[in-house]
């Protein structure tokens, strides 16, 4: 089964809200080798500036694996998660994640593709504050390889 | 490392090359941090039945290294405020102690307002680029940072 062309366009609902913590970014900076005190040490974040210990830029990806989840997990989008394959990924930051935020992600599929025997699925998202402030606008490709 | 300083950089200027390990341990520690239990990432049975040559790298992780060496030549995780790749190849990590190897230079491509500058990055692992279009916008302080750089490595 491949992914269903007819998703195309749509647009999810937000995400249940995600609360940003202190104890995920440093896990996050562990698992990724980042040493920076700003991931870790309020003091030394709010020194340089933010409101509290600030997340590497790839962190969004887990906001939006969160929030992708109902997505990808969607019986009628017929992802066939073990050929999944990740194509392109961009996050455009209006500011760095910082602990205490709280926000959604909003997914868009702009676009379902065949290309010979792979299918790729481009989708943008919007991680907002509840507030509604913008933080993070990220594009994926996804493909999905043929059997 | 030293931070560099936007006003006196060039276009043109070559950021170091920086050679990072990638081992079994390092994706079961990123699945866990990011939430992406994938099993291609982690299961040699399951990355060889659907063709894959072993267990490969999360793109993502290899994406966060490629961060890093962005966020400590700048001195700030928050200093990228703009990044974007394409996954060529993928980073296949043996079952080993050694893993695999991820080298990652970058190129200054322009200046901007605001301190901040383009960059395009390359990462190669083995023979292979295992990031292509990776072009990323990073805020840099005006002038070069002061003192000891904890980043630096020993």
């Amino acid at each position: 089964m491949a992914i269903n062309p007819e998703y195309a366009g749509r647009t999810f609902e937000p995400s249940e809200p995600y609360e940003v913590s202190r104890v995920k970014i440093a896990e996050f900076a562990t698992a990724i080798g980042d040493a920076s005190p700003l991931c870790r040490d309020r003091a030394a974040a709010q020194a340089a500036g933010y409101p509290d210990v600030i997340a590497p830029p790839t962190f969004a990806i887990v906001v939006l694996a969160g929030g992708n989840a109902r997505l990808m997990a969607d019986p009628g989008l017929g992802v066939n998660y073990a050929m999944v394959v990740h194509g392109e990924q961009s996050f455009t930051h209006s500011r760095p994640l910082h602990a205490g935020d709280v926000v959604t992600a909003q997914a868009t599929i702009e676009s379902i593709k065949q290309i010979r025997s792979m299918t790729t699925m481009a989708t943008v998202t919007e991680i907002r504050t509840t507030a509604g402030e913008h933080v993070c606008t990220a594009r994926s490709t996804l493909v999905e390889r043929g059997a | 490392m030293a931070s560099p300083g936007y006003h006196d950089l060039q276009e043109g200027a070559e950021i170091a090359p920086r050679q990072y390990q990638v081992t079994r341990r390092d994706l079961v520690r990123y699945a866990g941090a990011s939430g992406d239990f994938n099993v291609i990432h982690w299961n040699e049975r399951i990355a060889t039945s659907v063709g894959l040559p072993d267990v490969i790298a999360h793109g993502m992780l290899t994406m966060a290294l490629a961060g890093r060496f962005l966020t400590e030549w700048a001195g700030d995780p928050g200093a990228v405020t703009e990044f974007g790749v394409r996954f060529s190849a993928p980073v296949v990590v043996p079952d080993d102690d050694k893993g695999a190897q991820v080298e990652v230079a970058g190129v200054v491509t322009g200046k901007l307002d605001g301190n901040r500058v383009t960059v395009d990055l390359t990462a190669r692992s083995g023979d292979a680029k295992v990031l292509t279009r990776a072009h990323a916008v990073v805020r840099l302080p005006a002038v070069p940072a002061q003192g000891d750089d904890p980043l630096e490595p020993p």
